[in-house]
């Protein structure tokens, strides 16, 4: 994890600064007062970090791509497909599909804040939170795409999504030829937390693209 | 506001540093002021405010701080307002003495039905579609002090409606605590700069 934590430069200062102590404190707390149970926090911690994650969305991408008219309601009504698997809730509560193709690629980013579709991906990763993803994405997509190691041709559309207060986009990327045969369950190992965001595509293990 | 916050279109803000196999949270105390959100937060005040919580982090500061940094001062910057907590509970670490402890809003049990209801934002109320798809649009240039979901790069730019998504609450200036907020039709346009 050496590197993991952006804020660990510059937390030895004047007191209050560890956010860890300060964490506790205020749980110590909010707990004393009644304002919280933290039963409660133990099993929102264990949700997002086991129940709740991009596997969810794997598996409503691999749907897509083994059934037609799956796909065509997740392109219609995303928060509603999610849901025949069981995906839903918080912050997908309202969800858009955006299907990529050989011609178009969409990217999906929050300039303002962190909104990312945790009922389908689970929590976003510090880069996606993180001040040059976001202040970059809309104005330099391609660029950033470089970044992640992914190289569009000049004449693949670009469209940059920048979430809006309540809408939630999960990008279905495209399926990767030469998996015909594999199972719905095969498909959705293939499928990257990434290529769901926008920031890469899927590519078969040992395929050098 | 034009806040630190809206930083899209920025330059200088370095390279793009995806880590392998991020874990969730990094530190253990992540995972707890993460769930102290949620939980502290259910039932009070709105997400629109919340996240103006956020926005209101002196610049310097917001740029310093990781992301669950922010999450902790926000936690405790609401509280304050709505008076869950006093200056003096935060600084001691203690109930004020005679305080009457009150029951969580958030139990454990409750944990998975809550998450899986989430809080829906579309409302059931009239409005009418001022634009249709494929219509040409301008945004408006503004510049609340408030919160708002037009970010700058976008004001006063031509963009073409592409969806008409219905009714949902209007996060713009909505950041009263317990407010009632105002439903508008949202469309999502694309913007070409």
């Amino acid at each position: 994890m050496a590197g993991a934590h952006q804020g660990h430069d510059h937390a030895h200062q004047a007191v209050p600064s560890d956010p860890a102590l300060r964490v506790k404190a205020l749980e110590s707390l909010l707990v004393e007062k009644g304002i919280v149970d933290p039963a409660a926090l133990d099993a929102l911690v264990d949700t997002y970090e086991n129940k709740i994650g991009p596997r969810n969305g794997a598996r409503v991408v691999a749907r897509a791509w083994v059934d037609p008219e799956y796909k065509q309601r997740l392109l219609t009504d995303a928060t509603a497909a999610a849901a025949e698997l069981g995906y839903g809730g918080s912050q997908g509560e309202h969800l858009v599909a955006l299907e990529n193709g050989p011609k178009v690629h969409n990217l999906v980013v929050c300039t303002l804040c962190s909104c990312y579709p945790w009922s389908v991906l689970g929590l976003p990763p510090v880069w996606y939170k993180s001040a040059p993803y976001r202040s970059r994405a809309v104005i330099d997509p391609r660029g950033v795409l470089r970044e992640f190691g992914l190289e569009l041709d000049q004449d693949v559309e670009v469209r940059v999504w920048d979430s809006t207060a309540e809408l939630r986009y999960l990008v279905l990327p495209e399926r990767p030829a030469g998996t015909g045969q594999m199972s719905e369950e095969e498909l959705a190992a293939l499928v990257t937390r990434d290529s769901m965001v926008g920031t890469a595509r899927i590519t078969l293990p040992g395929d050098a693209r | 506001m034009n806040g630190i916050h809206d930083m899209g279109g920025m330059h200088g803000m370095g390279p793009i540093e995806p880590e392998k196999d991020e874990p969730v949270f990094h530190e253990p105390w992540e995972g707890r002021v993460f769930a102290l959100n949620l939980a502290a937060r259910s039932g009070r005040g709105n997400i629109d405010h919340g996240r103006h919580e956020i926005e209101l982090l002196p610049p310097a500061e917001y740029l310093r701080m990781s992301y669950y940094e922010k999450w902790l001062a926000r936690l405790e910057n609401v509280l304050i307002k709505l008076g869950v907590i006093s200056r003096e509970e935060l600084a001691t670490g203690k109930p004020a003495a005679g305080s009457v402890k009150a029951i969580p809003a958030l139990s454990a049990a409750v944990v998975a039905g809550t998450l899986g209801r989430g809080r829906p934002a579309r409302r059931d109320v009239p409005a009418a579609a001022r634009f249709q798809v494929n219509e040409q649009v301008r945004a408006r240039n503004l510049h609340p002090e408030g919160h708002t979901r037009l970010p700058r790069y976008a004001r006063g730019k031509k963009g073409t409606i592409a969806r008409d998504h219905g009714v949902f609450v209007f996060p713009h200036n909505q950041c009263a605590i317990g407010g009632r907020k105002p439903a508008a039709r949202l469309f999502g346009p694309f913007y070409r700069a």
